[in-house]
């Protein structure tokens, strides 16, 4: 395999790992607060996407054609709407189902993330097709023999980090993030701290879906096409990269993400039989990982069973 | 019934009874005939245009005053799954009030149904799946098919494409029996024809990401990039090659005719790309002027996609033959085994031992300006627009 060629296979693979860590993040940080499962998180982003989709489509109607422009406009509607979205679930939801078995908080969120899915395949416009995501990046390419590099995968990557160095150090570096990190830690002691528990499980809440709403726009502005069922796999695989990093720890899930797409990249490419079987063989690989590590690769230092 | 005295009951049920009476006094005979495909999911546009066509012909019928009877439409949603197919298929088939069925798009429910059909001996009609063991898998007498299968269909496609000069392929095709159908045959007659596959990756049918396959595809370099398979991941692949530098020629199947894929790519990047269906436009079609009319005059707000025109047929076959023979599934199965030249919008329809149509047109398209254009009539064929790599 000449170089050019596995450095291809290195940049889509990055590509997909930074998808999954933004949604693994998001499992992470509400399993954090809360020590539970959001299971609609891959549908939060769906949704995320045809919001910033459909100010796409609202922008052009009224005659805004600057990409940048657009680019902005959309990126700010899905994350905004989608933080509230999420903080919307974590109140009305959720919380309310905090001294409930952890199980009970999983399946309200598994139900609706299939009320989510559902209502934009019935009520948005054809919902049911596939959807033409316009390219708001500037789309040059450079090629390389059998490499190929376009501007808009480089910016996008660039971006994906920003995001997860700003979560980073939002939640290492910043007041917020120590009131989320002791509710983390110890929820009683934190309120007697005089923290607003609601608020920062809000809060967190709103972060995690802004951050999976940013890797929804991302993951249109990548594939050109966006669809109602995306959430799905995306939340399945975001899921299990947070499990096999160690849930309840960022560096964990950012891990588990670039694991998983390097996983699934060897599957299509490394083995012999057809790339058919990736996905088993890198869901495969997790299960081993996880009978192997339990508590996941990098271990909150306090872990339960989930 | 708690909550309903016992007169109030007899009273709803006296009155039921009445308006009952006084329907059946200056109606015809009611038949119920049903229609299934997927109605929701990825592949529903083509499933509703499906839906409006029986839906239409019920209609004209209705509207027939020469029609013996008044025929209901049963329509339900298959949502292209194999397990939910077979549950709408039981149900229908158990229904013995329905007489007929044109049924699925999907080739993977209808291999899960036939056997419903056969074991409740409903005759139906196949009207878009193409997956030649629907028919030729089995020897039920109660199933038929009006389009053509993905045999005809590929060997078509391999001719013209090795016509067209090109020598190399990669195919992409997704698991489930359509997929693998289309595989196995387009790989049997291209080899035939002397065309060279460089590699066949098998995905799943809900795949996101194709940049890894692409990229080997890449590294292979092939003239053209096949894909067997529907809409969707259509969509992903002509999108995802862009991404990669990909310039191959890329040849889609029956499963990606629809203007669903257009929206989906664009039309930047649709511009060229080519694919064969069964039949022909329906502007081609000995009925096409008479269908196209008769859907926009009954305002339906769905395209009737690309196997509308089969579904109306294969509806009103069926409406013609319990018309012939009386609301009797067995009577009705016999009426459709012994149909030859049979006249309907499609063209001439006969069947074969199999209940397959053996007068089966082959058409082929090519996208030009954000529309999908029959070959002949499109500046392809001219020489005016290329082919990628020509």
């Amino acid at each position: 395999m000449d170089v050019g060629l596995l450095g291809q296979f290195v940049v889509n693979g990055m590509m997909l790992g930074m998808m999954y860590a933004l949604v693994a993040v998001g499992f992470t940080l509400f399993f954090g607060v809360l020590d539970v499962i959001k299971f609609s998180h891959g549908d939060v982003l769906m949704v995320g996407t045809f919001a910033g989709f459909s100010t796409y489509l609202g922008m052009t109607a009224i005659g805004i054609d600057n990409a940048f422009i657009q680019l902005v406009g959309v990126l700010v509607i899905a994350v905004g709407s989608m933080a509230i979205l999420g903080a919307i679930i974590a109140r009305y939801l959720v919380l309310p189902l905090k001294s409930a078995p952890p199980l009970n908080t999983l399946l309200v969120t598994l139900m609706l993330g299939t009320v989510l899915r559902e209502a934009i395949r019935l009520f948005y416009p054809d919902g049911s097709n596939p959807k033409h995501f316009p390219s708001l990046l500037p789309t040059e390419s450079w090629s390389l023999g059998s490499f190929t590099l376009r501007a808009d995968s480089v910016i996008l990557l660039i971006g994906g980090l920003l995001v997860i160095i700003g979560v980073n150090v939002l939640i290492n570096r910043t007041r917020l993030g120590l009131a989320i990190r002791a509710v983390a830690q110890d929820e009683e002691t934190a309120k007697c701290m005089g923290i607003n528990f609601k608020m920062i499980v809000l809060l967190t809440f709103a972060l995690g879906s802004g951050v999976a709403a940013f890797a929804g726009v991302m993951n249109g502005l990548y594939y050109n096409e966006i669809n109602f069922g995306m959430g799905l796999l995306l939340g399945v695989i975001g899921f299990s990269a947070a499990i096999v990093g160690g849930l309840g720890n960022i560096y964990g899930a950012i891990l588990g993400g670039f694991l998983f797409a390097g996983l699934q990249t060897l599957g299509a490419v490394a083995l012999p039989f057809a790339s058919a079987y990736k996905d088993v063989f890198a869901f495969a690989v997790v299960i081993a990982i996880i009978a192997w590590r339990p508590t996941g690769l990098i271990a909150e230092k306090t872990s339960e069973r989930v | 019934m708690k909550f309903l005295s016992k007169s109030a009951v007899s009273a709803i049920a006296f009155s039921m009874a009445l308006t009952a009476g006084a329907h059946f006094a200056d109606a015809k005979d009611k038949v119920k005939v049903a229609f299934i495909g997927p109605l929701t999911g990825g592949v529903s546009a083509v499933g509703v245009g499906g839906r409006n066509s029986a839906e239409l012909a019920v209609q004209l019928r209705n509207a027939d005053p020469n029609a013996k009877y008044e025929y209901e439409l049963v329509a339900m949603d298959s949502e292209c799954k194999p397990n939910v197919g077979v549950q709408v298929a039981t149900k229908i088939a158990a229904d013995r009030s329905i007489i007929g069925l044109v049924g699925h798009y999907c080739s993977a429910v209808a291999m899960g149904a036939v056997d419903i059909y056969h074991k409740f001996n409903l005759p139906m009609s196949v009207w878009g799946a193409v997956l030649p063991d629907v028919t030729y898998g089995n020897d039920y007498k109660e199933i038929h098919r009006v389009n053509g299968t993905m045999i005809n269909q590929n060997d078509v496609a391999a001719k013209f494409m090795t016509e067209q000069g090109y020598k190399t392929w990669v195919i992409i095709h997704d698991t489930t029996d359509y997929g693998k159908g289309h595989d196995k045959y387009f790989s049997e007659y291209l080899t035939q024809n002397g065309g060279e596959i460089l590699a066949d990756f098998g995905v799943p049918a809900d795949q996101q990401d194709f940049t890894a396959e692409l990229t080997k595809a890449k590294q292979l370099n092939p003239d053209v990039i096949y894909f067997g398979g529907l809409t969707p991941l259509g969509v992903r692949i002509r999108a995802q090659m862009e991404k990669l530098g990909i310039t191959a020629q890329f040849q889609g199947v029956s499963g990606i005719k629809s203007d669903s894929f257009i929206d989906g790519v664009g039309a930047d990047l649709s511009e060229g790309v080519v694919s064969f269906l069964e039949g022909a436009p329906v502007d081609k079609l000995p009925g096409g002027q008479y269908f196209t009319e008769k859907y926009k005059a009954a305002g339906f707000a769905e395209s009737e996609e690309a196997y509308g025109p089969f579904a109306f047929a294969a509806m009103n076959l069926i409406l013609d033959g319990i018309e012939e023979v009386g609301p009797n599934r067995k009577k009705l199965t016999k009426y459709l085994g012994d149909i030859h030249g049979y006249e309907s919008i499609v063209g001439e329809i006969s069947f074969d031992d199999h209940g397959q149509n053996t007068v089966a047109a082959i058409t082929k398209y090519v996208v030009q300006d954000g529309k999908w254009v029959v070959w002949e009539d499109s500046e392809y064929a001219t020489g005016k627009r290329k082919l990628a790599g020509k």
